[in-house]
């Protein structure tokens, strides 16, 4: 079997006093999509920061590409193919698409390779809409549109692992089938991807592999279609465990 | 006032708004980048000059030992971090030898060694320049990296404890007796019966060519718009690799390149002593502040004016001159108060 | 020995200090005393207010012109002639600073923070050139022939006179400042650094604090300069300039700018190390100047990276342990109560509310009531505009359209004080405590708007009456919500789950009809829930409204009496619990649609 590219063991993140990730562990290989699924405040957001190197861990270790890491730097990890889109996007709002997709590439520019332009026009390719509107300040997009831009900046970097933090966030249904389908396509170019998602049944969908974190704790794993059908999926989101109506 | 009067007042105002739009450029970019609040930008304006000064009376400027002592602390505080990195971090521990104590000792050799003040005026400024303009990320790694999270009100703080120390060290470098440089050139313009000097034209030439070259730096080049991106939204540029303490160097050169030479182009036109920078600093302050310490165009327009204001005052009520000037900003906090909605600042 | 013995023994020996130590010393201590006064007030304003500023000397100089002025002025108009002598002095220079810093408060202290120490540099400066240039203030050269004072027919004549009047001074100005902090006053001053949002929801005035904290220390300073005027008995701009207005400010920083003791100690620092300094500085580089600052200056920077709460929370540590705070508050009369509404009258209806954030709505047509005597939850996925909506509620972001009302009245574009003075009280998502204060003054903060004595009978603790009654409501608020052994506990020290709870005894502490609650069991353990389940019920029992935003979906259905579940800004399903739990549109928003 191929080895991980990540690989996270044991990490245990705490906020003061509070632990806000106990003891979790997971794997992705190459060209492999695997999704963190679970309830609102369950850790999700955390576990991706700690990866990372935006928030640091106490206890653990986050293995990535081979190396294995007690303390990670962002930096670093961009500059090693790791790319997070956040929950919150943080686009340069009062930018241009063009140049926030650019900035996507700032990393390799700095590292030397010039193919920015190609990569452009994959992501163009892509998202026909962001070469429509590519002169528009960000800041101007509608929802779904920054949505894009925010995985196509991630694109320009050409990333081995793509991390989405809840992609689908406070999007219309319509415009979440289309960046899942784009999620799905982006697996054909071998990227591995690590999609935390609160939409567990599209996440699950088009996933390879999946875990269910409950309260900072991997509560569930398996194969994503086993978990589709898991009925504790659903007593995780909607608190009816121990009920039987 | 006659006319000729006037005139002569707008072209003083004219060419010191041009330095104080200048330094109100540098201001707001630091601000937006870093948070913080740069009154030490005037210690660069008086260390340009009067290092300049001393190589051409032929002196060693105190500010190149400060480059070799800043190198080894810079030198001494990365080490360790890159050390436990191992192998992987050679070649940036190359970089930091190379920056932090080779480039000090090849400026300190050619100080040392080469007789600046025989070289024609524009490697003097060169040179000048090599010496102070390190200065500005080296400190922006000594006294702000440690605490780059912290907030607006500490940095400050630091920012104001910094200017007090450089004013010092300015004083123990260069004494307490003023400079002035010979001009750039002694030619002068007659039009319509003023007299314009050579080196007005040069003060407000110099500063437009840099306002429009940092307007192609923003807009064009990567780095120029990875700065830009930190100033929108640090938490997006940190994803994107662009990390807080490069934004934060990056910004601190191009805030030291651009004092210490606005102190270089106004030597010839006005005495500067050691603390001469701070004033002048400060009024490319109050025109930052006219722009909400965000707006470049505002911030250079407001700085223009306070030049204008300066220049007109002094005719009327000399002695009164840097009072008007700072009071400037008590209508301009009065709008700013009255235009701003309240908002709460997250730290 | 207890602290209070070692301020005793304190006290006495600087009572001792003129009848045996040399004229050098005396001297020294009387600057001590005059710059810690000055610093003090910067404790006040930066270390507990948040605020901060760099002009304190140019009040300074105020203070000691006013009086310099009056008393040395040959041809005085008729009107001012009352005021020329050094009483008439003090009383003009402290009108005169009050009007100066109102002034600059009411320009400033809207605008974010770092626009008041702006304001007071470029003040800072006006002011000296102003001092050095006007005819009547002597230009540079100052004023001199400045008279003695005079106390009770006391002639003050030389510095030992001037020891025991200076440090009088100050120690008072420390029982006032350390009294003020101990109060109810004190608490709304110390909430300014819990953020505005929150200081404003317990019912403060954060814009009038501000400014009072900024007027008290600006009229501490104008004192100083009174008393060093008729000390100096001559005055000139130099010790009114910006750079000494900085170096007050790293003595209050370097004392310790949060504790009162820690001007004092900043003070004595500083121009023990400047006496030192001006000496050795100038023979060691062989020219005279002002090097000193350079050392200031890399002080500085050293103790805010690494120490930046000053050197008194460092010396503490060597003093006795300070005596638990005695509970003369136990039996206290409790606080009168609002009227409790009639169970099932309606508290709050929202009306076809709408909030826009640009082109974006965060809020579209949402409407909800709530009663007395009833739970409604509030649930739906991240992002839905739930928090949005609490804070259009609660007149934190009033809504761009649509009705909000609160007792039955309408209440949107009310800000969030006077909306939470009506009886709504909240907690936050985030939870906003003052770390370092303890569990019981954080939730005395909550009953803020029951008591009414304000900054000087705080100063002169003569409000001791209304203090206990209102520890005694925060105490009891604490026992019943289970935090009854963390009363003295720092709130900050405390697992963030019993945090929350601290949240909500705060909240209960203002007396509430409606109590709107933001996430109150997250983070909280299984026993911890139930409890709180436990207390919510039985607020419900008394008559209170509870509007509740959460996530954990069990602890909701168990509690709520109605759910409303909003997707995209949008109610999409209300009802009773468990016919929402099955509802499908709401299994979609949860679940994700399915294709």
């Amino acid at each position: 079997m191929v080895a991980p590219i990540l690989e996270v063991s044991d990490l245990c993140v705490s906020y003061g006093k509070v632990e806000a990730l106990h003891h979790v562990s997971l794997k992705v290989r190459p060209g492999e999509i695997v999704t963190v699924i679970g309830p609102n405040g369950a850790g999700k957001t955390t576990l991706l920061s700690a990866i990372m190197g935006v928030l640091p861990f106490n206890r653990g270790s986050v293995s990535y590409q081979g190396d294995a890491y007690a303390h990670v730097d962002i930096e670093q990890m961009v500059a090693r193919g790791m790319t997070l889109v956040p929950e919150k996007r943080e686009l340069f709002g009062e930018m241009s698409v063009a140049d926030n997709l650019l900035l996507g590439a700032f990393m390799r520019r700095r590292l030397g390779f010039r193919d920015e332009a190609q990569t452009l026009e994959k992501v163009y390719t892509i998202f026909p809409r962001l070469k429509e509107r590519h002169q528009q300040m960000a800041g101007t997009l509608s929802g779904g549109e920054r949505q894009m831009l925010a995985v196509g900046r991630a694109l320009m970097a050409q990333p081995k692992l793509l991390m989405l933090d809840e992609p689908s966030l406070g999007l219309a249904p319509l415009i979440v089938r289309e960046i899942f389908r784009v999620i799905a396509d982006l697996r054909k170019l071998g990227v591995a991807i690590l999609l935390v998602e609160q939409n567990a049944r599209a996440a699950l969908q088009v996933s390879d592999y999946g875990y269910v974190l409950e309260t900072g704790e991997i509560a569930l794993e398996g194969p994503s279609d086993q978990l589709e059908d898991d009925p504790k999926v659903v007593e995780a989101y909607l608190g009816l465990g121990g009920k039987k109506d | 006032m006659d006319l000729q009067i006037a005139l002569l007042l707008a072209q003083d105002g004219i060419v010191n708004g041009a330095i104080y739009a200048l330094l109100a450029l540098a201001l707001v970019l630091v601000f937006a980048v870093t948070r913080v609040i740069f009154i030490p930008q005037g210690e660069f304006v008086a260390y340009g000059a009067l290092t300049l000064a001393s190589f051409q009376i032929g002196q060693t400027p105190g500010t190149l030992w400060l480059l070799m002592v800043l190198g080894v602390a810079v030198a001494a505080l990365d080490a360790p971090a890159l050390w436990r990195q191992g192998c992987r971090a050679g070649p940036k521990i190359y970089g930091l030898i190379g920056r932090q104590i080779a480039y000090p000792l090849v400026i300190a050799a050619l100080v040392l060694g080469a007789q600046p003040k025989e070289w024609p005026m524009l490697l003097q400024v060169l040179l000048a320049l090599a010496v102070v303009v390190p200065l500005g990320p080296q400190l922006y790694r000594v006294a702000y990296q440690p605490i780059a999270e912290a907030p607006v009100l500490i940095l400050l703080i630091v920012s104001v404890a910094l200017h007090l120390a450089l004013v010092g060290l300015g004083l123990l470098f260069f004494g307490a007796e003023g400079s002035r440089t010979p001009a750039f050139s002694d030619a002068s313009l007659e039009v319509g019966g003023l007299t314009i000097s050579g080196q007005s034209l040069w003060v407000v030439g110099a500063s437009l060519v840099l306002i429009v070259a940092l307007y192609v730096f923003f807009e064009r080049s990567l780095y120029g718009k990875a700065l830009r991106a930190t100033a929108i939204n640090r938490a997006g540029a940190r994803l994107m690799g662009i990390s807080t303490t490069l934004a934060g160097k990056l910004s601190f050169l191009l805030a030291a390149a651009i004092g210490a030479l606005s102190g270089i182009l106004i030597a010839p036109l006005t005495t500067i002593y050691y603390d001469t920078g701070f004033l002048v600093g400060l009024k490319g302050f109050v025109g930052a502040i006219v722009g909400g310490l965000a707006s470049y165009p505002v911030a250079a327009a407001g700085a223009l004016l306070v030049g204008l204001l300066e220049a007109f005052s002094s005719f009327h009520a000399s002695a009164f001159k840097e009072v008007i000037v700072f009071t400037l900003i008590i209508p301009v906090l009065v709008w700013r108060s009255l235009t701003t909605r309240h908002v709460e600042e997250e730290e | 020995m207890t602290s209070r013995h070692l301020l005793i023994v304190f006290v006495v020996l600087l009572g001792l200090g003129p009848l045996v130590l040399p004229e050098f010393y005396i001297t020294l201590l009387n600057y001590i005393g005059l710059y810690a006064l000055v610093a003090l007030g910067l404790v006040l304003l930066t270390g507990v207010g948040g605020l901060t500023s760099f002009g304190q000397a140019a009040f300074v100089g105020l203070g000691a012109y006013a009086t310099a002025a009056l008393t040395t002025a040959t041809d005085l108009p008729a009107w001012l002639l009352p005021l020329a002598n050094p009483w008439g002095g003090l009383l003009a220079g402290l009108l005169v600073t009050a009007a100066v810093a109102l002034l600059l408060g009411v320009l400033t202290l809207r605008l974010s923070g770092h626009y008041l120490p702006l304001g007071t540099i470029a003040w800072g400066i006006s002011l000296y050139f102003l001092f050095g240039n006007l005819q009547f203030l002597g230009g540079h050269t100052g004023i001199s022939g400045i008279p003695t004072l005079s106390i009770a027919g006391i002639e003050l004549r030389d510095g030992r006179h001037y020891y025991y009047l200076i440090w009088a001074v100050l120690l008072a100005a420390v029982w006032l400042t350390h009294n003020l902090l101990d109060s109810r006053a004190g608490r709304a001053i110390r909430a300014l650094k819990g953020g505005v949002v929150m200081a404003e929801a317990m019912g403060v005035d954060t814009a009038r604090t501000k400014t009072i904290i900024f007027l008290i220390a600006a009229l501490f300073a104008c004192l100083s300069g009174w008393l060093y005027a008729h000390l100096q008995r001559f005055v000139n701009p130099t010790p009114f300039g910006l750079h000494i207005g900085i170096e007050y400010l790293f003595m209050a920083v370097i004392g310790g700018a949060a504790y009162v003791w820690g001007a004092l100690v900043g003070a004595a620092l500083i121009t023990v190390l400047k006496q030192w300094l001006q000496d050795l500085l100038p023979q060691l580089f062989g020219a005279t100047g002002n090097f000193e600052v350079i050392a200031f200056g890399l002080l500085m920077i050293v103790v805010l990276h690494r120490a930046r709460d000053g050197l008194w929370p460092w010396l503490v540590r060597w003093l006795p342990e300070k005596s638990a705070l005695a509970e003369r508050h136990r039996d206290a009369p409790p606080l009168p109560r609002r009227p409790v509404p009639a169970v099932g009258s309606p508290l709050l209806e929202v009306k076809d509310a709408i909030k826009q954030f640009g082109g974006l709505v965060a809020n579209d047509h949402m409407s909800l009531h709530v009663n007395a005597g009833e739970i409604l939850a509030l649930i739906g996925p991240n992002g839905a505009g739930k928090s949005t909506f609490f804070n259009l509620v609660t007149g934190v972001n009033p809504p761009t359209a649509g009705e909000v009302r609160f007792m039955g009245e309408r209440v949107d574009g009310h800000t969030s004080r006077m909306i939470a003075r009506m009886g709504m009280s909240r907690t936050f998502q985030h939870v906003r405590l003052l770390a370092g204060m303890t569990v019981l003054e954080n939730v005395a903060l909550g009953a803020h708007m029951r008591g009414k004595h304000g900054v000087p009978a705080a100063m002169l603790h003569l409000e001791r009456e209304e203090e206990h009654c209102l520890l005694a409501e925060a105490a009891r608020h604490c026992q019943r919500v289970g935090l009854g052994e963390h009363l003295q506990d720092a709130a900050g020290s405390l697992p963030l789950g019993k945090q929350r709870i601290v949240e909500i005894a705060r909240a209960l502490a203002a007396d509430p009809c409606l109590l709107l609650l933001d996430e109150p069991a997250a983070g909280l353990r299984f026993m911890e829930k139930q409890a709180l389940a436990e207390l919510l019920k039985q607020l419900r029992a008394e008559g209170m409204g509870i509007l509740l935003v959460e996530h954990d979906m069990e602890f909701v259905m168990d509690l709520a009496d109605r759910v409303v579940v909003m997707e995209f800004g949008k109610k999409i399903a209300e009802g009773l619990p468990h016919a929402v739990q099955s509802d499908p549109a709401v299994i979609e928003a949860y679940l994700g649609g399915v294709e």
